[in-house]
Formats: C-alpha cells, structure tokens, sequence
C-alpha cells in the first residue's frame, strides 16, 4: 500500500508581517474593537436596556453556577428495597479507584441471600479525581455519583472524607 | 508671598496629578483588560454595599501595601534594599516638575527641560539595578541587570529620537516645544519620530510588551526580595514613569496643551489649558495600556536588536532628514 504524503507548505512571512508595524496596528484593532463593543454593552445594561452581555463572567455565588449536563460530582450509595445499602462489600470500586481514595472494611451480613456488606465506607472527595470509575465497576449498582452539585468545600482535609452515613444521604 | 502660593500650587498639581493618575492606574489597567477580555473585573470591595464599578480596590490595594509587614529577608544588603525604591519613585516623580502642563502652569520652567527628564529616566535605573543587587537573590540580580541594560539601551533610543524633533522645534524647553508646534503637531510633522518614540517609551518605563525586568512568568524581577509598600513604590514608580512619558509625548508630539483652532487666553485659558493637556496625556496612557494588553513579552535579544539595531538608527536617519529638511527650507 502506497503511503500518502501530503506536502504542508511552511508558514511564510510577507514583508508586512516582517515590518511588524501593520500586525501590531491589527491586533490593536482586535482589542479596541472589543473594548468598545463590551463597553457599549455594558453601558446599555447599566441604563436597562436589552443586549447582549458583555462579559462571559457568570458571578458564581450570587448566580448559580452552570454545570454540564454529563458533570458527575458528589457520590452516593443506594438502597436495596428493605433499606439496607446496596453495597456487597466487593471492593471493586476500591480496587479500580485511580486516585487510591475509597477506603472499605467488610462485615458478615444478616441477610443469608447476600453474603458481605459494608461496615465503613469512606470516600476522601479530597482526593478524588471524579473520574467515576467507581460507579461503572460496581455490579451491583450501590454507588452513583450525583448532578449539579458543586459545594464540595470544608476547611479541613479529615471534613472532606465522607463516611457511610453521608454517602447514605442524597445531597 | 503669592509668588509662593503660586509655585506651590503648580507644584502641588505636578505631584497630584502624578501620584493622584498612578493610583487611578491600577484601576484603569484592572478594568480596561476585563473589558477587552470579555470580563468584569475586580469589583468585589465595597464600602457600605456601595462598589461603584470596583474603584474602591486601589485604596484596598494600598491599605493592604501599608498595613503590610515590611519584610526583608537575611541576605538582602542594607542600606541600598532600603534605599532603592527611594531612588526609583524619587526619580520619577521630579520628571513632574518639567512637565508643561499650561502656558503659565510649569512647576519648573527651565531651558533644558528635556534634558532634565531624560537624565532623570535615565537615573531611575539605578533604582532597578540597586534593587537587583541589594536583594542577594539570583532572580533580582537578573531582573536588575536586565533593566539596566534595557533602559540604558532606550534612554539612547529616547535621546535620539527626540533630537529631530527638538532641532526642528530650536528648543529642549518643553514648553517652547509646545509653543513651536503652534501651526503644525509634532506627531504630523515628525510622524516617524512619533512612533519610534512610542515604542522607546514604552520600552524605558518597563511596560509588556518590554517588561523583561520584572517578567512573572520567568525571573519575578528586581523588585522579588520587595514586600509591602518598598514593592508599592516600585508599583507607583510604574506607573509615574508611564505617566511621565505620556506627558513628554503630549508636550512634544501632541502639541502640549493647545487645543485645535482655538485659541486659550485668561485665566478660564489657562484652566482649558491644563485640561487638555491631562485629557491628551490621559488619552496617550490608554493607548499606552491597550498595547500591553495586546502584544506579548519580546524574548530578552529581540529586545535589544529592536532598540540598538532598528530603532536607533531609524531615529538617527530621522535626525539627519529633519537637519537637512530644515536646512533646505531656511
Ligand atoms: S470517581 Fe474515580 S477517583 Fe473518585 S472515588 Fe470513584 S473511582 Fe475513585
Ligand atoms: S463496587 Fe459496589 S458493591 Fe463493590 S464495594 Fe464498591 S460500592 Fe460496594
């Protein structure tokens, strides 16, 4: 099979970008073409009258922040229908965590249908990397991770872990 | 007694508008970049809920520069830690005095009044220098001798530029030179001369895309050793310096305080007079600002080849065009 080449001509430059002069008056016109849009945007909002924005910011705590539809952020173990969690204490999702921050311990369940289930269940979100392979290992779907959810924030590291009892409990 | 009383307001005015502009930068360079970047910018600090549009951050900034410890590390070589801001805000701040503000509005009228300027930019580098080396840290030491070969470098470019100008003005005082370009602007007259200056200028007061000195990204500059207000008079001498420079261009190049077609008399002259110098100056300093908003740092020997081997012989083909160009027309 005969290889393709396709020949990519370098970049040259002209004279008027040698000069350089010209190039720097260009993007001078780039930046005051926006500072005057934005700014006349700015100034039409500041009198109440519709437009465009004329910033990008979205000023978080004051105004919701917009996360993407796919974000999956805080985790949650899920309920069997009698209440007890779903979690058979595989260690799957400790196993495969990347970022090495599920910490498990087993126990002997009641329940004669299932044979393990967890005692302690700790996430450290402060590590976490929120890639979600945790959820996509479990077999038994007991770990999800929930949407729109970005107040994950302590002023401590040991706050960051979550326990058993927090993952129980929608955010 | 009057006499004093008028002195003393001119030179007060000199010294307010400077520092009064430099503080007022710190804002506009904030709020002009969000602008430009599609931001808001800093506008959280409020006083009573009330933020009119952030300009509460340059009194925060310089509660916080004062309040702030002054700190300087064991290495670091007293007196000349101490004394190099000194010399940097010092030197920029005389360059005020010189600046012709109004017909009769000169803190310090004299016959050599560019000298005097350029020799007092050309002073301030051993502010830079002195820093770099009395703060015993590799990085200032860079910073420092960076500055001092680039300002040396563009006090050259200045000296030159300027000479066709002022031979065709016949004067170094810069308020004759404003008298002179009473028919025609500088920046019309000597538009190459305009331009080389610009960039010169740029160049000697340390702004991006010239701020090899103090480049975050690479060294953090002479003035890294610096905390509290020692590294706000490095911040103030900036910006006065920027300031000076847009007044030396608005003297030479903008026909000073002359407003087109009208022609300013009296005592409401006067006031109209110095308005309109400081509305040049201040429309000079945008532009100043929205080319550093623009461009990106030149690499240390581009920087040089610009200033020794483009810029410096432009301006003296502009000198011996303008000398002969005189010439021919007496
Ligand atoms: S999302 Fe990724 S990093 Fe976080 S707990 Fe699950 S597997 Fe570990
Ligand atoms: S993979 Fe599922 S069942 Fe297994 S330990 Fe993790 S959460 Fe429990």
């Amino acid at each position: 099979m005969a290889m393709t080449v396709k020949t990519v001509s370098r970049p040259s430059r002209g004279l008027l970008e040698q000069i350089y002069i010209w190039e720097v008056v260009r993007g001078l016109g780039i930046t005051f073409r926006h500072f005057f849009v934005n700014l006349t945007r700015h100034i039409l909002a500041l009198i109440g009258l519709p437009g465009k924005p004329g910033a990008a910011t979205i000023q978080y705590p004051d105004v919701p922040a917009v996360l993407g539809a796919r974000a999956r952020t805080r985790h949650r173990l899920l309920r069997r229908e009698d209440g007890a969690p779903r979690c058979t204490s595989c260690l799957l999702c400790e196993t495969i965590c990347p970022a090495r921050c599920i910490r498990i311990t087993a126990e002997e369940s009641p329940d004669v249908m299932v044979e393990k289930r967890a005692k302690t269940f700790d996430i450290d979100l402060g590590m976490c990397v929120f890639c979600g392979h945790c959820v996509e290992a479990c077999p038994v779907d007991a770990i999800r991770m929930d949407v729109d959810f970005v107040e994950l924030a302590s002023y401590s590291r040991a706050d960051m872990i979550l326990d058993m009892d927090e993952l129980l409990k929608p955010s | 007694m009057i006499l004093l009383a008028w002195t003393a307001l001119k030179v007060g005015f000199a010294l307010s508008f400077g520092l009064g502009l430099a503080g007022l930068l710190g804002w506009v360079e904030r709020k002009q970049s969000a602008v430009l970047q599609d931001r808001i910018g800093a506008n959280r600090a409020d006083i009573f809920g009330f933020r009119i549009l952030g300009l509460f951050h340059p009194i925060a900034d310089a509660l916080k520069l004062i309040s702030k410890e002054d700190f300087a590390a064991s290495q670091v070589r007293q007196p000349f830690h101490a004394l190099a801001p000194m010399i940097s805000l010092g030197c920029c701040m005389l360059c005020l005095a010189a600046l012709p503000f109004g017909a009769n509005f000169q803190a310090w009228e004299s016959p050599v009044g560019l000298v005097y300027v350029l020799a007092l930019l050309g002073l301030g580098a051993h502010g830079v220098v002195m820093a770099g080396y009395a703060s015993g840290s590799n990085y200032g030491l860079l910073g420092g001798l960076r500055g001092v070969a680039q300002m040396v470098a563009y006090e050259v470019c200045l000296a030159a530029i300027l000479a066709g100008p002022m031979f065709l003005y016949g004067t170094l005082d810069l308020a004759q030179a404003v008298r002179a370009q009473a028919g025609l602007w500088g920046m019309f007259s000597q538009p190459l001369a305009f331009l080389l200056f610009l960039v010169a200028g740029m160049a000697a007061s340390k702004r991006i895309p010239f701020d090899l000195p103090e480049g975050e990204s690479e060294i953090v500059g002479y003035h890294v050793e610096y905390s509290g207000m020692k590294f706000g008079m490095f911040m103030m001498s900036d910006f006065i310096e920027n300031i000076v420079v847009a007044g030396l261009g608005t003297a030479l190049f903008l026909g000073g305080w002359q407003v087109p077609f009208v022609h300013l008399s009296g005592t409401m002259g006067e006031a109209a007079m110095v308005a309109s110098f400081c509305a040049k100056t201040c429309a000079l300093l945008f532009l100043l600002m929205q080319v550093r908003w623009t461009l990106p740092r030149l690499r240390f020997d581009q920087l040089l080849d610009l200033g020794w081997k483009n810029i410096l012989p432009l301006a003296l083909i502009n000198f011996l065009a303008t000398v002969w160009g005189v010439w021919l027309w007496r």
